[in-house]
């Protein structure tokens, strides 16, 4: 051990919230800090991804931790050799997630070298093809699950089973349905990072040129020159926005302002033009309301599909906007002059030789960079959310059979445990007893609920351990935002004046009123002109950055959704606050500097 | 037909005309054709200048001054320039001249306040912001002093400092000709300079603006220091700025026909001068200047407060900066990376982590 005290605890001195104790017999062995590997891991530094996993998993929600984390590192480290990373580590302390990446010994870098250059290159030189090649097959993942069902055993096996001497019975397709959509997620998780590696390191090396060219240009210049504008990740909003206008063209907009969505749905439905709208909105549904309000990584999320109050709610925001005149659609050629213009202009600085270098690592990062924005429409919102539909309709079908008394109860097992169930359920129905686990696990849930509801009351510690001199590894930087200066930060070293520092991700500098929101469910509280603090936020948030005067949030680098979807609406965003939303309170006047990253409480 | 040779208002100032209306017209005529807001004024030629030593025999009297100066005994100069100045301002101007000084003059309204100053021509002193200073008269008003103060301007060309100089250098005195600018005097709120590179590094992706109270000659003398503005040149975007104690101005009297220096109230002083929006839109006046001139620049402008909002930004002068623009010439050749394996020396090295 360091004989310096470290800037963060060890995981094995984190105490659990009270009432949380027992918090570990909701997870598996291989996600914990085990005491057996403690020398080693409290050499590590380990950072809590609160980005991606906000609130503490419920364990059946682990799948999608293992799934993701296994799946980044395999491409790192087993199909393109990135020569100087591997994978993440991960832990799950408290119910939260931390992170530790893993570096590659730096006498084997060499040898990687080569590979890449094949692996790597390949893809580069093929992208589009291959790119194209990689929709088909999530396109056949998605397919795949949508034909997934889960009906309750029969009283009796069908006669024509008996009669053909099929020989067997219901339960083979219900084991089968339960495996095959795992199987379809966790090869869905594999081509997530198929090509998002890539994106990111080719990203990154025009990144690294430009700030060699510019040493104080801003990150958000940078990106601004290679985002895209039409990402399919804009579409649902896009489609939203469009409905709003027809509703308003063909005078249906007044029976879709009030009542739920049925209702709505209904008013509209009586109305002379009203099958017009409905068709439209129907048609707008398959793909684009596979849209979640979560990040897809919980079985907690809302699909929009799942939840038509909530595109309802946008609708009604868009639509009196647009009676109003204001133009709502993205003015996408204004944007597309704009990066044409800030690309240009930097461009002009540069000299002749650095311009031809700039070509192309320019070019090829807006080949590349299309698929980091758009895979988060294939695989988080659309294939997910199949997953999800097909797992809630498993999970009531069981709750039906009486193993929980709520809907969702099947999500406090984890996905071993599921196996054990339906295996109950099964013999159960064959032997003709009542199964064992409705007297077990309504309790056993109810239990695991109020341990995650204790886990929940308290922020998880940033970090463990001591930070490493210099943070290098690449997706760490891009994607979470995690620099030496946000560690600084973290450890309070940086606020004296009511300033709080964070990523300066989106320009622009606004004063306004701050709201705070912890969920997505509080998005309707969000009022016109305010300034949404948050410690994330998820792309089928788009409709809000409309309404919006900037963001903020406590985790995120400059390629994090609110500092994509900030610069694309033009607003200020500050990222990576590290506790901004529980340092400023709803109702404070703040400022937010998106040039200097600075958010200032102003009362 | 006299107008256009012995005067030229800036908007008429044409490429081949730079020699006759020197340095700071053909800026401010460059500027004023490429639809710089610039205020508005003319320049009384070299020729003008010429027809008043033509007219009296000027040239042969200067000659004879200057034939009996020691060039290295500084009260033999002092007594020669003192006595030339002394000519100059003795006659009227050539009656065609005067004529069209009051003409130009009238053309620009009723008893316009103006800044009458040199504009000097390449054989000049090097050291043009020193002579500027010398012969810069804000303030005036009227024609017969607009008059007096153009042909002030040609009497300080033989200032004792000039007169030296060109001794020094064997410059001959005849051959040094001047331009004068007549021009709106502006009534600034607030003025300053910009620099289209960042000064202390040489960074052209920066915009660095001083500006302080009142007319711009404070910042650039020094007297004040001044609120300082850094401006991401591309995104257009204020990344840093430090306010100061700005403790005195210099403001237009019209009354009595100067400027004045004074102190600035307390609540003014340590107050930001500019509004963020004023500072972005300087320096895109300055970005724009870099553009037409294609080279980096050192503006200086002012913000008129009798002018409404949105025009009241004016561009006074534009110049190359020449420390940086010739450092980077001089750098070495660097070589890059491409193709993936830059991609494998970015991963390999350490990032710049920095904000």
């Amino acid at each position: 051990m360091d004989a310096k005290t470290p800037l963060f605890p060890s995981a094995f001195d984190v105490k659990s919230p009270a009432g949380a104790e027992d918090w570990r017999s909701l997870y598996p062995y291989y996600t914990q800090f085990q005491p057996s590997r403690r020398a080693e891991d409290d050499q590590k530094f380990w950072f809590c991804n609160s980005q991606h996993w906000p609130n503490p998993l419920r364990p059946f929600d682990v799948i999608f931790l293992d799934f993701a984390i296994k799946c980044l590192g395999q491409y790192n480290s087993r199909h393109l050799m990135v020569p100087p990373a591997n994978g993440i580590d991960y832990r799950i302390l408290n119910g939260f997630v931390y992170f530790s990446p893993v570096a590659v010994a730096p006498e084997n870098i060499e040898a990687r070298i080569p590979q890449f250059l094949d692996r790597a290159g390949h893809y580069f030189m093929n992208w589009n093809d291959l790119l194209a090649n990689w929709k088909v097959k999530v396109k056949g993942m998605i397919d795949a699950m949508n034909a997934i069902s889960f009906a309750p055993l029969p009283d009796v096996v069908p006669v024509e089973w008996v009669k053909d001497g099929v020989g067997l019975d219901n339960t083979n397709a219900l084991f089968e349905a339960y495996e095959k959509l795992i199987e379809l997620s966790y090869k869905t998780w594999q081509y997530h990072f198929e090509f998002l590696n890539l994106g990111y390191a080719a990203y990154l090396d025009f990144f690294g040129f430009v700030k060699s060219q510019f040493p104080t240009i801003p990150d958000q210049a940078i990106a601004k020159m290679v985002q895209g504008v039409d990402s399919e990740l804009f579409r649902p909003d896009d489609e939203i926005k469009k409905l709003s206008r027809l509703a308003v063209e063909l005078g249906v907009d007044g029976a879709l302002m009030s009542g739920t969505a049925d209702q709505a749905l209904a008013a509209v439905a009586a109305l002379p033009n009203g099958d017009k709208w409905l068709a439209a909105w129907k048609a707008a549904q398959d793909p684009w309301f596979n849209f979640t309000s979560g990040n897809g990584f919980y079985s907690t999320d809302k699909y929009w599909i799942d939840h038509l109050d909530i595109p309802m709610g946008y609708l009604r925001d868009y639509i009196p906007r647009v009676k109003a005149g204001e133009r709502i659609e993205r003015p996408t050629e204004k944007l597309l002059a704009e990066r044409d213009r800030i690309t240009a202009e930097y461009r002009e600085m540069m000299d002749e030789e650095a311009q031809a270098v700039f070509d192309g690592k320019l070019g090829l990062s807006r080949t590349v960079f299309p698929y980091v924005e758009d895979h988060n429409f294939y695989i988080e919102h659309w294939a997910l959310g199949v997953f999800w539909r097909k797992m809630r309709e498993l999970s009531r079908m069981l709750s039906q059979a009486g193993f929980w008394p709520d809907d969702d109860g099947m999500f406090y097992l984890n996905r071993n445990e599921v196996r054990d169930v339906l295996w109950d359920y099964a013999a159960a129905w064959a032997i003709g007893t009542p199964n064992v686990g409705s007297a077990i696990w309504p309790a056993e849930v109810e239990r695991r609920r109020k341990l995650l509801d204790a886990l929940a009351s308290e922020a998880p510690v940033p970090a463990l351990n001591n930070p490493p001199e210099v943070i290098t590894e690449p997706f760490t930087i891009m994607l979470w935002g995690i620099t030496s200066e946000a560690i600084d930060r973290w450890t309070g070293s940086s606020d004296e004046s009511g300033g709080l520092k964070g990523m300066a991700a989106a320009p622009g500098t606004v004063e306004g009123i701050a709201r705070v929101l912890r969920s997505p469910d509080q998005l309707a509280e969000l009022q016109k002109g305010e300034i949404l603090v948050t410690p994330v936020t998820a792309p089928s948030w788009a409709p809000v950055f409309g309404k919006i005067a900037a963001a903020v949030t406590d985790i995120g680098g400059m390629m994090s959704h609110a500092a994509i979807v900030c610069r694309e609406y033009g607003l200020p965003a500050v990222t990576g606050t590290g506790n901004a939303s529980s340092k400023i309170k709803t109702g404070q006047r703040v400022r937010v500097d998106g040039n200097t990253g600075t958010v200032t409480i102003l009362d | 037909m006299t107008k256009s040779l012995y005067t030229l208002d800036f908007s008429e100032i044409s490429h081949a005309d730079f020699a006759r209306v020197g340095g700071k017209c053909a800026s401010l005529g460059e500027m004023t054709q490429a639809g710089v807001a610039v205020p508005p004024g003319f320049a009384v030629t070299t020729d003008a200048y010429q027809a008043m030593l033509d007219h009296h025999g000027l040239r042969d009297e200067i000659e004879r001054h200057m034939s009996a100066v020691d060039p290295f005994d500084l009260d033999s100069v002092d007594r020669a320039a003192q006595a030339i100045r002394i000519r100059i301002r003795s006659h009227h101007l050539p009656a065609a001249v005067e004529e069209a000084i009051r003409q130009s003059y009238a053309e620009m309204g009723d008893s316009m306040p103006v800044a009458v100053r040199s504009s000097a021509t390449a054989e000049d002193l090097p050291d043009a912001s020193f002579a500027g200073q010398q012969d810069t008269y804000l303030w005036i008003r009227g024609a017969d002093q607009v008059v007096e103060k153009v042909r002030d301007c040609w009497a300080s060309l033989y200032t004792t400092r000039a007169v030296a100089y060109r001794e020094k250098n064997r410059i001959s005195h005849a051959d040094v000709l001047m331009s004068v600018g007549v021009q709106k005097m502006v009534n600034a709120r607030a003025a300053g300079v910009a620099m289209t590179l960042d000064p202390v590094n040489g960074d052209r992706t920066k915009i660095v603006i001083d500006a302080s109270w009142g007319l711009g000659e404070m910042v650039v003398s020094g007297v004040v220091t001044p609120d300082n503005f850094t401006v991401e040149k591309v995104l257009e975007e204020i990344t840093a700025r430090k306010i100061s104690d700005k403790h005195v101005e210099l403001v237009g009297v019209p009354e009595s026909g100067e400027a004045l220096e004074r102190e600035v109230e307390e609540a003014r002083r340590t107050i930001q001068c500019l509004s963020d929006a004023e500072v972005v839109a300087v320096a895109r006046l300055a970005k724009r200047l870099e553009k037409q001139n294609k080279c980096p620049q050192d503006v200086e402008w002012a913000i008129d407060a009798d002018l409404p909002d949105g025009e009241n930004l004016l561009a006074l002068q534009s110049r190359p900066e020449t420390i940086w623009s010739q450092k980077k010439k001089d750098a070495p050749k660097t070589t890059y990376a491409t193709g993936v394996m830059g991609i494998v020396g970015t991963l390999n090295a350490a990032l710049p982590v920095k904000r």
